[in-house]
């Protein structure tokens, strides 16, 4: 492929443009709104608009807007990434994008069965959201799994996606489980089903959070360490932050990078786990064949 | 008025250290747990280095939710929890 031609570097570098700008033009909003304020705070998420709602007022936050400017941009990525694929080998990201649909494919077939084979997309897509919307704070932005709310949302998608396929072995299965192993844990049960979503969301976030936390607790720390050790010398030389240089970029690594990474392939795999876990198979089987009979007997009569 | 807001601030960062102090307990001993363990398969069979350590990790993830629940708590009892209390002490008083 060394004589491209020029229609096709024009849709390259249109594609390029569709994954940096959502990311810069989310990077001006943030520094054309941020409120002027002194010295370092901890803050949640900031809200841009407030859109009046019946039961109550709908607030587009900075999040949100995060979460969807990392959305464009990933799609921009994967379309860059298969743009002008071909059978024969074919180009470098090509072999990149190869590469990652095969690992998933893999890794779902190894830990959901056959039966879930079709859900790689589904899973790549979660982690690559929750690792990118995580990296977003490299960019100095608002990482969006730091919110409850947008974590919470993934949650209940795949709660959701769970119940559904234990229902597959059918409702009155399904509602039976409950009384396992006796009626009496019926209510600690429920609680359980409950817990799931919940202990999911709240792990993603609390990790993505606490990084945040502690880095700022960390970086306002040396800022009074440094101004404590030069604040004797006169003028602008008092002024050096010569502590924060570094230091907090060690952390950035660890918080940001790796607990980002990490958290979103423990998202999917508790994804993979959850939903074939909860799928009875062996009921779901004994089902089609029952219809199946039925649907030949009808074509019978 | 001041003795009483004092009491609801120094209350909400003792509760966030005690939560924090506590909850950090289990997962720590979970965790050296699962890494003792991982550290004696490896040395028994040092070819399974690469399968242990990403199942050692998903599972040191997985023990330290606990952990981050009172992360979680002692992060809302210092940075949400007051505002809230003060509030509500100022409403029962009659100042707001």
């Amino acid at each position: 492929m060394r004589t491209k031609s020029r229609h096709f570097a024009a849709v390259d570098i249109l594609l390029i443009l569709m994954t940096v700008i959502p990311l810069l033009s989310v990077m001006v909003l943030k520094v054309l709104t941020t409120p002027q304020s002194e010295g370092i705070s901890i803050t949640g998420a900031q809200i841009y608009l407030t859109v009046p709602m019946p039961l109550q007022d709908l607030y587009i936050t900075s999040a949100q807007i995060n979460s969807w400017a990392v959305i464009i941009s990933i799609l921009g990525l994967c379309l860059y990434m298969t743009h002008g694929i071909s059978v024969k080998g074919g180009t470098r990201r090509q072999l990149l994008a190869e590469w990652i649909v095969q690992k998933t494919e893999s890794m779902v077939k190894d830990s959901m069965g056959d039966f879930f084979s079709g859900y790689a997309p589904f899973i790549a897509s979660i982690i690559a959201i929750s690792a990118f919307s995580s990296l977003l704070s490299l960019l100095g932005l608002y990482p969006p799994t730091s919110d409850i709310n947008i974590v919470g949302g993934w949650a209940i998608l795949v709660f959701a996606l769970i119940t559904y396929y234990k229902l597959k072995g059918g409702v009155g299965s399904y509602l039976k489980s409950f009384t396992e192993p006796i009626f009496i844990m019926t209510p600690l049960n429920v609680l359980g089903e409950v817990a799931t979503p919940i202990s999911m969301a709240f792990r993603h976030y609390g990790n993505v959070l606490s990084g945040s936390v502690i880095a700022v607790l960390v970086a306002s720390a040396l800022q009074g360490l440094s101004s404590l050790l030069l604040g004797w010398l006169p003028g602008a030389l008092g002024e050096i932050p010569f502590l924060q240089i570094g230091i907090p970029a060690i952390l950035s690594a660890y918080f940001d990078v790796f607990s980002g990474c990490m958290q979103a392939y423990i998202f999917a795999m508790l994804t993979m786990l959850n939903i074939s876990g909860g799928f009875p198979q062996e009921l779901y089987e004994e089902r089609r064949k029952k219809k199946l009979e039925k649907k030949k007997q009808k074509q019978i009569n | 008025m001041e003795l009483a807001i004092g009491i609801i601030l120094g209350c909400c960062a003792l509760g966030a250290g005690i939560c924090m102090g506590i909850g950090a307990i289990g997962p720590g001993i979970g965790e050296g747990n699962a890494v003792s363990k991982a550290c004696e398969a490896i040395g028994r069979q040092p070819e399974s280095k690469g399968a242990v350590t990403s199942t050692m990790i998903m599972g040191c993830a997985i023990s330290e939710t606990t952990g981050i629940y009172s992360l979680v708590i002692a992060i809302l009892l210092i940075f949400v929890a007051p505002n809230i209390l003060v509030n509500v002490l100022l409403k029962a008083i009659g100042l707001m």
